[in-house]
């Protein structure tokens, strides 16, 4: 229990460290690996939060196939060589970092000007209960079984419509 | 003592700011689309706190949602990325604008 805070630190500057890694890379291969590298170290923060369906979801669904897709689509528009995509510094960046580093003061000012009153100090007790597949079973089974249901057919029209937009054109006589 | 919860958001705060500066910065398509993932994995995070401070399963119940919203805006995405590539043969964000009047 005493290395929890240890092991949050590092896996926050892991999170951290990667995220600024994908931003700052010019090739979006890297970039995609130190994605990747994020949503391993989410997914450990999710173990320490006891949420350990979604821990295995998040490698699953995020690094396993939603990343793959990524690079799957890196490679077939061979977007390797960058060259063609020349990015400098110029106002317009110095303003988007600008807004970015605003919202995080303001972020900051409400999490930590407000502080945790009124929110638990510590992990609830049954915490380690919640995560489990059976309990996510069954509240998506009963309570949230119609978004559950909905996000089939949610689903499903992303699989049409993936098909349909990058289907090549029948060129019309 | 575990962690305090305001850790934990200040973390995911400082993950989605990394995602809009990244999103405002670059101009490649597909590390916008990178940055917008983790955007959305950085809000999973504060949700996946919050379901464990408080003992209740909205919040993970929440986050399974946005994965499945995640994998079909992922499909749906690059999708567009290819018509595009297709159709200007760049993935400049800057060179499509045929939505501007």
């Amino acid at each position: 229990m005493t290395a929890e805070p240890l092991i949050f630190f590092f896996l926050a500057a892991f999170a951290i460290t990667s995220a600024v890694l994908m931003v700052v890379q010019r090739n979006p291969v890297v970039s995609a690996i130190y994605l990747i590298a994020n949503f391993f170290s989410l997914a450990a923060l999710y173990l320490i939060l006891r949420a350990q369906l979604l821990a295995v979801l998040q490698i699953v669904v995020y690094a396993g196939a939603i990343m793959v897709l990524v690079v799957f689509v890196i490679m077939l528009l061979n977007l390797g060589d960058e060259r063609s995509l020349v990015e400098r510094i110029n106002f317009r960046m110095l303003i988007g970092i600008t807004v970015a580093l605003a919202f995080l003061l303001e972020m900051l000012y409400i999490f930590l000007g407000i502080g945790s009153e009124g929110t638990p100090p510590a992990l609830h007790p049954e915490a380690a209960d919640v995560g489990t597949v059976e309990s996510m079973g069954s509240a998506l089974f009963g309570q949230y079984v119609f978004p559950f249901e909905i996000t089939s057919l949610l689903l499903l029209a992303a699989i049409v419509g993936a098909v349909v937009l990058a289907k090549r054109r029948e060129r019309k006589a | 003592m575990g962690i305090p919860l305001p850790y934990y958001l200040v973390l995911s705060a400082v993950l989605f700011v990394i995602g809009v500066a990244g999103v405002l910065t670059r101009r490649n398509a597909i590390v916008v689309f990178m940055c917008i993932e983790l955007m959305l994995n950085s809000v999973n995070l504060s949700l996946v706190a919050f379901a464990a401070f408080h003992g209740s399963i909205t919040g993970q119940a929440m986050v399974f949602f946005v994965m499945a919203v995640a994998a079909a805006e992922a499909a749906i995405g690059l999708g567009i990325i290819i018509a595009l590539y297709r159709n200007k043969q760049t993935v400049n964000i800057d060179e499509i604008n045929i939505l501007k009047w």
